[in-house]
């Protein structure tokens, strides 16, 4: 058994800094690579793509990110897990195997995980009692049912540590929790018991930290952030010991910063009652968690407890919701607010003129209160220098967000003066995709691990 | 004494769903006792008047010197549906790193 696994982040989210996962596996030691490319509706677009091309519904970057760094991992030994295998991880992994295949890297194995999928059993589901009622207004999910886009259960770390048991060096999942990307490697590693949750609760706070990608490595951070080298920034490390001790750390090459306050932002972020943090491992408690600055960029997280997991998975379900559209333009002092302002009324008049049938028209002006409503300063109008107005509208109607779409231009012609920042063409209407949250008793989904084989 | 809790904190917010998380940590313990004893729910609801339409839950975790806030319709519908320009209430912990708390000379 190792004496210690280092677990490396490379990605926080899908359209995070290309270069991180390259830079993690060259610029110091690591033995795992973990990267989350999942958002609560990345599935909606990739179920669309795998809708119409059945090769497609994964993220589309991981082939040419693994011609990239698979020589270096195969060579290190370094195992790579993530999430975005999508809808379609065996498409996914085909690709890979190509792109091993093409790099002459023989013998590689990789796994999949699959049986988050749950679309195509909606009705299966919902007849057998389960409603999956959504977690925040208790709905039904057959108000929704001819709407859905997509709809995934998040597994743990559980079927991913069952792949590398197997001897996979690649895991690619579908619907997987962030936290059981890092989980996994220490149950593998160490052979920890599934059910000492104390012990689950400590891989879980790792994965937690690790999530985010840089935001625990000096990104995204309210204390000294500028005496920080952003550029060439350092994703975290996660270095775990048997015991359930993990040190956050990264490479010293890299950018970056590891402190008692950076790793405490990202441990803050995004939760709710700190002492119930559920996954489908354990419920961790985020309030026993002990941090210890020990200088150089090395943050020990220790003391985590654990209880156990709940019998249900959390779903994640996407549905069809209309329309948007955005559009904005500058103006400058003289009285750049009040001209705001009356463009915004211009523009309303018109779109009540044309009689467009819009459910929700929002208006802000950013430099000015945007980001913090009532609490924003309120400066003497003299002193401001130009105020961007933003006007975005929602609907069901198509036609209505798109005529909308052509009403932003005319105003810098038949609108207040010294009006700016209007480039890129009439704002198009995007598809709205809602977030619809669910639970689901864990003995209706099914987790497979499949070891991919290679086609001769 | 007035003080803005940016001077004695840090911290950061992000979306659960339609409501905002505000997780905000004091520098030193000192500090933790202030906020402790200013950031009550009902402190919270004036100051985000506005802002926040539904219920705050609070709870505090010791150990990081940190309070963590859920605040309930604040993001407009959430995510991806929301129209606001912050839709994930990123800028939210600075919002209340705005907030002047009175303090006794002896800080």
């Amino acid at each position: 058994m190792k004496d210690k696994i280092l677990i490396a982040s490379g990605q926080g989210f899908w359209g995070d800094l290309i270069d991180a996962p390259y830079k993690q596996v060259t610029e110091g030691e690591v033995d795992y690579l973990v990267m989350d490319y999942l958002a609560e509706v990345t599935m909606s677009i990739l179920q669309k793509q795998m809708n119409k091309n059945p090769m497609l519904g994964y993220a589309a970057d991981i082939p040419d990110l693994m011609k990239r760094i698979l020589p270096v991992c195969w060579d290190k030994n370094i195992k790579i897990i993530t999430n975005g295998g999508g809808v379609n991880p065996t498409a996914c992994a085909e690709a890979v195997m190509e792109v091993a295949k093409s790099l002459g890297i023989e013998n590689i194995k990789v796994a999949v995980v699959i049986g988050d999928n749950i679309l195509d059993r909606i009705n299966e589901i919902v007849d057998s009692g389960c409603m999956l009622n959504n977690m925040e207004t208790g709905e039904p999910v057959t108000i929704i049912k001819d709407k859905m886009l997509s709809a995934n259960v998040y597994f743990g770390a559980l079927p991913i540590a069952e792949a590398l048991k197997e001897g996979a060096d690649i895991v690619i999942t579908g619907r997987t929790t962030d936290t059981g990307l890092t989980l996994a490697p220490m149950i593998y590693e160490f052979n920890w018991d599934v059910q000492d949750y104390n012990l689950m609760a400590a891989g879980t706070v790792a994965g937690h930290i690790l999530e985010c990608g840089g935001q625990a490595s000096g990104g995204n951070f309210l204390g000294d952030w500028e005496s920080i080298e952003m550029a060439n920034i350092g994703f975290p490390i996660a270095e775990a010991y048997p015991d359930g001790t993990v040190i956050i750390t990264k490479h010293n090459s890299l950018g970056g910063k590891v402190s008692f306050e950076t790793v405490a932002e990202q441990l803050v972020y995004e939760i709710g009652d700190p002492e119930e943090y559920i996954t489908p491992d354990c419920v961790a408690d985020f309030t026993s968690i002990k941090l210890e600055d020990l200088g150089n960029n090395r943050v020990k997280v220790f003391n985590v407890a654990g209880k156990p997991e709940t019998n249900m998975f959390k779903v994640s379900c996407s549905y069809a919701k209309g329309y948007s559209a955005t559009g904005s333009l500058t103006y400058s002092w003289p009285q750049a607010l009040t001209k705001a302002k009356a463009a915004d009324k211009i523009l309303r008049k018109r779109l009540e003129y044309l009689g467009l049938n819009l459910e929700e028209i929002r208006t802000e002006y950013v430099g000015y209160n945007s980001c913090h409503g009532p609490l924003s300063y309120t400066p003497d109008e003299d002193k401001i220098n130009e105020i961007v107005m933003k006007v975005s509208v929602r609907s069901d109607d198509y036609a209505s967000v798109e005529r909308f779409g052509k009403e932003i231009a005319p105003l810098i012609l038949t609108g207040p003066p010294s009006v700016t920042g209007f480039a890129g063409g009439r704002p198009k209407p995007s598809s709205v995709v809602a977030y619809w949250p669910a639970l689901i008793p864990k003995n209706l989904v099914f987790p497979e691990v499949k070891i991919m084989e290679y086609s001769i | 004494m007035k003080k803005r809790l940016l001077d004695i904190a840090h911290g950061r917010s992000g979306d659960k769903g339609n409501a905002a998380n505000i997780g905000i940590i004091a520098y030193d313990q000192k500090g933790y006792e202030l906020l402790q004893k200013h950031l009550t729910i009902e402190r919270m609801k004036n100051h985000f008047e506005g802002i926040c339409f539904g219920k705050i839950e609070r709870f505090e975790l010791p150990n990081l010197k940190a309070l963590n806030f859920l605040l309930h319709d604040t993001l407009g519908g959430g995510g991806t549906v929301s129209l606001k320009h912050d839709a994930q209430g990123k800028t939210l912990a600075a919002a209340l790193l705005r907030m002047e708390i009175d303090i006794d000379e002896s800080f």
